[in-house]
């Protein structure tokens, strides 16, 4: 599978040929480094493990692993499963330029956190009428049947939302910039500014 | 913002725009697609509004057609923007000039500076 790993910067918008103007967001991609090849007769499953962003004070297992190819330990490791590129060896590197203008991927990252919040805002609830001697505002409603005499898993409630990992899928890549190393991927993906995402070609990509 | 999100943004700016302001008549001349053919089309006008910054700015601008108001908003940065003429300078105490709308006939009219 084709992917890489980065970081969101922000968004902002960019003009099409024809003059229409897109919502992008900025992702720095790459270069990583290729820190693990693993193959269904060593590890039982083929995949590449790819790293991004220096480690400043890697342990010794972090930095003994990275060692093996020749690189910096990395503070942001994740592996792409399936059949592996012969291009990709250990140590080489991969940049933005996996993609290419038009392609369609998927984006993963941990959402913004919210902290404790109410189930209108975490379950899309309704809320009551704020007035009229109205006494039901923002509350839970009905946590379900009374003749069940328990309250059943997974009943919405307020709790801590956010700070999950999300995958958007079908992004479109609007722009590649191989000398900056950025892919604009157009719409919003998930996370604050700053963290750290993974591109990769989409799973459910539309025939044709 | 981060600034390699900035020089995305900075690439497509155009430095062909002069500088006006709400009150401003304008004749901004928009590239119009009519299947394979393109054509310059002229709308004219005062600008009633300016907004945003660097990329997503934009501007409006208002004129009467056959006793009907209308308003056209563009992105100011737009590559569908031939050029922008600045015809008139107007003398307006407002950034907004939406009481333009309420206003009629000789009323609705903007003092020139020259």
């Amino acid at each position: 599978m084709k992917g890489i790993l980065g970081r969101k910067l922000g968004m902002t918008q960019v003009f099409t040929e024809d003059g229409n103007v897109v919502p992008v967001t900025v992702v720095e991609a790459g270069p990583c480094v290729v820190l693990q090849v693993k193959t269904v007769e060593n590890d039982g499953y083929d995949s590449v493990q790819l790293g991004f962003a220096d480690k400043k004070r890697p342990n010794k297992p972090e930095a003994g692993h990275a060692a093996k190819a020749n690189a910096v330990a990395k503070r942001y490791v994740r592996e792409f499963r399936g059949p592996v590129d012969s291009e990709l060896t250990l140590g080489a590197q991969v940049t933005a330029e996996v993609f290419a203008e038009g392609d369609v991927v998927d984006v993963i990252g941990v959402s913004k956190g919210k902290g404790t919040a109410g189930p209108i805002k975490r379950h899309n609830q309704s809320r009551g009428p704020m007035a009229h001697g109205s006494k039901y505002h923002r509350g839970v409603g009905s946590l379900g049947s009374i003749n069940a005499n328990r309250v059943f898993k997974g009943q919405t409630m307020a709790g801590r939302m956010g700070h999950e990992r999300v995958t958007v899928q079908n992004l479109q890549v609007v722009r590649v910039d191989a000398q900056r190393n950025l892919l604009l991927v157009k719409g919003a993906i998930p996370g604050p500014k700053n963290s750290f995402v993974t591109v990769r070609e989409a799973v459910k990509k539309r025939k044709g | 913002m981060h600034p390699l999100v900035q020089v995305v943004a900075r690439e497509q700016l155009r430095s062909d725009i002069p500088a006006f302001r709400p009150g401003d008549t304008l004749r901004v001349h928009v590239k119009v697609r009519e299947g394979s053919r393109e054509r310059i089309q002229v709308f004219e006008g005062f600008v009633i509004k300016r907004r945003g910054t660097a990329i997503s700015a934009t501007f409006t601008v208002r004129k009467i057609s056959y006793g009907v108001g209308v308003e056209r908003a563009f992105p100011l940065h737009s590559p569908k923007l031939e050029k922008i003429e600045r015809v008139k300078r107007g003398k307006v105490r407002r950034a907004k000039l939406y009481y333009m709308r309420n206003l009629r006939g000789k009323a609705a009219r903007i003092k020139e500076i020259r």
